[in-house]
């Protein structure tokens, strides 16, 4: 490997965002052929370090170099013309165009008739036939599935001559098996003598795929070594800076149901399924995990249970639940809802945080009085959050985009358990949150299991349900899978359920 | 170029560009004056003798900005829960429709007594104006930017249809206007010989009511939530259709007092040009005020004394009146740019 042409240097880049350091001195050099991985938690800054070498952010110091030549800072086309190539994690596809559309688009010159189509999709037979990336060129990328969709990524970035490829997290979205198959193309394009960076925090991707990994940590290069000699343990350590051991979570005793649903269906919301036939106990003292592809009917589950949509046929049986089902009743029969999005839905970004303590109880005594808003109360109860949920902040006038993820979601956590609910509904509640974070949503989810509250946990990270829940269900396609305890299934099998294997009405 | 973010802009960026924004537009405007043959130090002198330069010219603005402040609030209620209402104008014949209706019937027997609920049932012929707009944006997503303007147009049809048949004047000579209204139901004047009508102390107490309810109500708790994120909003339990309602009926309602102390206060009968475009003249208001409902009384001043201004320096300097509309205009527009670099920071690249 030593021999190999340098195709890419980082020398030393530093980004600073005001007080916070996102880089840190950050060198790495990249062989011609060669797969590294770039591990670190959420936060890590794995991403400034890929926007600064795209020519997204400017970095404060440092260089970067392709192929030998100095890259411009700050210039994406420089970026792109030197040969590289960005998967993001989010797809930046056109759904209404096809995928030979889609791969040409930006491409094509300004000044001239004719869109080169014969050319392009010669081109574009040739990638995928030298890269196994098999998709129909004249396929709407609408109709495709999220694998299809990232090869249309990856074709994209490969039709545009890219010798490296950067992968931002491209496991996330995919079920087992996708990603094996994304392995194997990846291990193609090496071999043609691209070269590969590989974002991810999933130890055992980077130990089946890289040759060498970097770790970051607090935005600083904490470790760079060879995968052949080093094992998903030391990773771990150095990744979150400690020995971590699993959780050890004591089995719950389960109490009576606090929510059912029987065979409830929803609508499909465009391109989400809806629920087809679901039946589901959410029992007392229990944690429920739900695993499953993002995008299989997750939302659909947790918008019915929050409120904002209702049956098409089947029940919903909740103790205390008024006959209009609304987010107000969902609220009012003691349904605690921690959202999917906390910027988007859980908060109000120039609302302080006071204003968004009360969301969910405005309308009532003390905070609301005839008609009027005590404030002082609102206020008093905000200082009280901000203490008992260790909210890192300001104070409670301020608004509340100014709080990092973390301290933004125990502010949503405070808000909701300090009603004392019967159940639970959490909803990737500690995406893109750090590990302190991550360990305090999860003690506080656990402690209000013990405490008696029925937890629904809904997460696309399978270690997260595996580690937590004492039973899982599988959703896929808006159909859910039998429960299984805990233990019961080992992440293979819950990985074959998440693509939709196993269930009676397969297709 | 791209804008990004800026998240705690400085105090020297939050006035410095709106300062610039007012400078520039000075600088806009001695252009013009210039263009038009005028010297530009002189006009802009004038314009300010004009607006402010002795009591009677400063109870002129004051009274030209009483409908304004009304246009100006109904939209800064209706634009900070993200309700678009452009039918300002509509709103403000709908008032002045019944204020006129009801001034000239028997209520006119019941003498001062009668104003309240004249001015009660002015409100609610705008909020009505508005209502139907708003069921079809919540019922079925149809634009309210739409619609709204549309029933600018119906409305004053409407007004024209009456002016020329069921309302004309019989003592009138032609002309298209109403029969006036009874003189117990004009709105005093604020002091014996003075100009200004209490229309004016009406819109004062009118700003400060909508600053009570935006600052210190429920229902402006929600009308703020509402307009700053629906979706939230809606998770979190507040119904959203429901606030919009409300909204629209406080906004309808307030556009129709401009209606209401115009004819009440200043005209005394309905006619065609009783609103030189308030509706739309309250955007702007509303605009430059932030949405602010006590900044809202103080833009309405200024845009009224330039109004004002405008009109007495043409008849000095021979500068067309149309002045006024373009200050205005590259004010409005200047401004905005200026509210928005004080939040965003454009990056090149």
């Amino acid at each position: 490997m030593e021999a190999q042409e340098v195709v890419l240097r980082l020398s030393r880049i530093t980004k600073r965002f005001g007080a916070l350091t996102a880089n840190d001195a950050i060198s790495l050099t990249l062989h011609r052929g060669e797969v590294i991985a770039l591990l670190g938690e959420n936060g890590a800054g794995k991403t400034t370090l890929m926007n600064i070498l795209f020519g997204q952010y400017t970095a404060d110091d440092g260089t970067v170099e392709a192929f030998g030549a100095p890259l411009p800072p700050g210039n994406p086309r420089a970026a792109l013309a030197a040969g590289l190539g960005m998967v993001h994690q989010h797809f930046t596809l056109a759904d209404n165009l096809t995928v030979l559309e889609n791969i040409q688009l930006g491409t094509a010159p300004l000044w001239r008739l004719g869109l080169g189509r014969v050319t392009a999709r010669a081109k574009l037979a040739r990638l995928a036939a030298d890269f196994g990336l098999g998709v129909d060129p004249d396929a709407l990328v609408g109709s495709l599935t999220v694998g299809e969709r990232q090869r249309v990524e990856i074709l994209k970035a490969l039709y545009r001559d890219a010798r490296i490829l950067i992968l931002d997290e491209p496991t996330a979205v995919l079920t087992p098996q996708e990603s094996d198959a994304l392995f194997e193309t990846l291990r193609r394009a090496v071999e043609t003598g691209l070269s590969v960076i590989f974002i991810s925090h999933k130890l055992h991707e980077v130990m089946a795929l890289s040759s060498r990994v970097l770790v970051l940590r607090h935005g600083r290069l904490v470790g760079e070594v060879a995968t052949a000699e080093t094992d998903k343990h030391a990773l771990a350590a150095l990744m979150v800076g400690a020995e971590v051991s699993a959780p050890a979570v004591a089995p719950a005793v389960a109490g009576p149901a606090l929510l059912t649903l029987r065979d409830a269906s929803t609508r499909n919301q465009g391109a989400a399924p809806g629920l087809k036939s679901v039946s589901l106990e959410l029992r007392a003292g229990q944690i429920t995990g739900l695993a499953g592809v993002s995008g299989n009917g997750q939302s659909a589950l947790s918008d019915l249970i929050s409120g904002l949509t209702q049956l098409q046929s089947g029940s919903l049986d909740v103790a205390g639940a008024q006959v209009k089902w609304t987010p107000r009743a969902a609220v009012a029969s003691g349904i605690a809802r921690i959202p999917e999005d906390r910027h988007k839905t859980g908060t109000i970004a120039d609302f302080s945080l006071t204003e968004n303590a009360i969301l969910e109880t405005y309308n009532q005594a003390p905070y609301s009085r005839h008609g009027i808003m005590d404030w002082q109360a609102a206020e008093a109860h905000t200082r009280n959050l901000i203490t008992t949920y260790d909210v890192r902040c300001p104070g409670p006038s301020g608004p509340i985009r100014q709080l990092s993820g973390g301290n933004m979601q125990k502010l949503i956590l405070g808000r909701v358990l300090e009603l004392s609910p019967k159940i639970i509904l959490a909803n990737q509640p500690v995406r893109g949150l750090d590990i302190g974070a991550i360990t305090y949503v999860h003690s506080r989810l656990l402690a209000a299991r013990d405490a008696g509250a029925a937890v629904l946990l809904i997460s696309e990270d399978l270690d997260e349900i595996m580690g937590l829940s004492d039973v899982i269900h599988v959703i896929s396609e808006g159909r859910l899978s039998p429960e299984f305890a805990r233990g019961e299934q080992s992440a293979a099998e819950l990985g074959l359920w998440m693509a939709g294997q196993g269930f009676a009405d397969a297709a | 170029m791209r804008l990004e973010p800026i998240a705690n802009p400085g105090l020297a960026r939050s006035l410095g560009f709106p300062a610039l924004a007012l400078a520039a537009t000075v600088l806009v405007a001695s252009l013009l004056a210039a263009l038009a043959g005028a010297n530009p130090l002189l006009t802009l002198g004038l314009v300010i003798k004009g607006a402010a330069g002795s009591k009677f010219a400063l109870l002129e603005t004051l009274n030209r900005a009483t409908p304004l402040i009304f246009t100006g609030l109904a939209i800064a209620v209706a634009f900070r829960a993200k309700l678009w209402n452009i039918g300002a104008e509509a709103q403000l014949y709908g008032g002045a429709i019944v204020t006129v209706v009801l001034g000239t019937s028997a209520l006119s027997g019941m003498g001062g007594f009668a104003l309240p609920v004249v001015a009660l049932a002015a409100m609610v012929a705008g909020a009505l104006i508005l209502l139907g707009p708003v069921m079809l944006k919540t019922r079925f997503g149809v634009d309210e930017v739409v619609t709204t303007l549309l029933f600018n147009f119906i409305m004053l049809l409407l007004v024209s249809y009456l002016l020329e048949g069921p309302m004309k004047d019989p003592m009138g000579m032609g002309w298209p206007k109403s029969a006036p209204l009874d003189k117990a139901l004009r709105l005093p004047r604020i002091a014996t010989g003075l100009r200004l009508h209490w229309g004016f102390g009406l819109a004062l107490i009118a700003a400060g009511v909508v600053w009570f309810v935006q600052t210190r109500t429920t229902l402006g708790y929600e009308m703020r939530a509402v307009g700053l994120n629906s979706q939230a909003a809606r998770f979190a339990g507040i119904p959203v259709n429901l606030v919009l309602v409300k909204t629209a009926l406080l906004s309808g309602g307030l556009a129709a007092l401009a209606g209401f102390s115009e004819v009440a206060g200043l005209k005394g009968h309905l006619s065609l040009d009783l609103s030189p475009g308030f509706g739309y003249t309250g955007i702007i208001v509303a605009m430059l005020a932030l949405l602010h409902p006590l900044g809202v009384v103080v833009t309405a001043i200024f845009v009224a004394g330039i109004f004002v201004g405008a009109d007495s320096m043409s008849r000095a300097a021979g500068v067309p009146t149309y002045i006024a509309d373009m200050l205005l205009a590259t004010a409005l527009l200047l401004m905005v740019l200026a509210i928005g670099l004080t939040k965003f920071r454009v990056v090149r690249g």
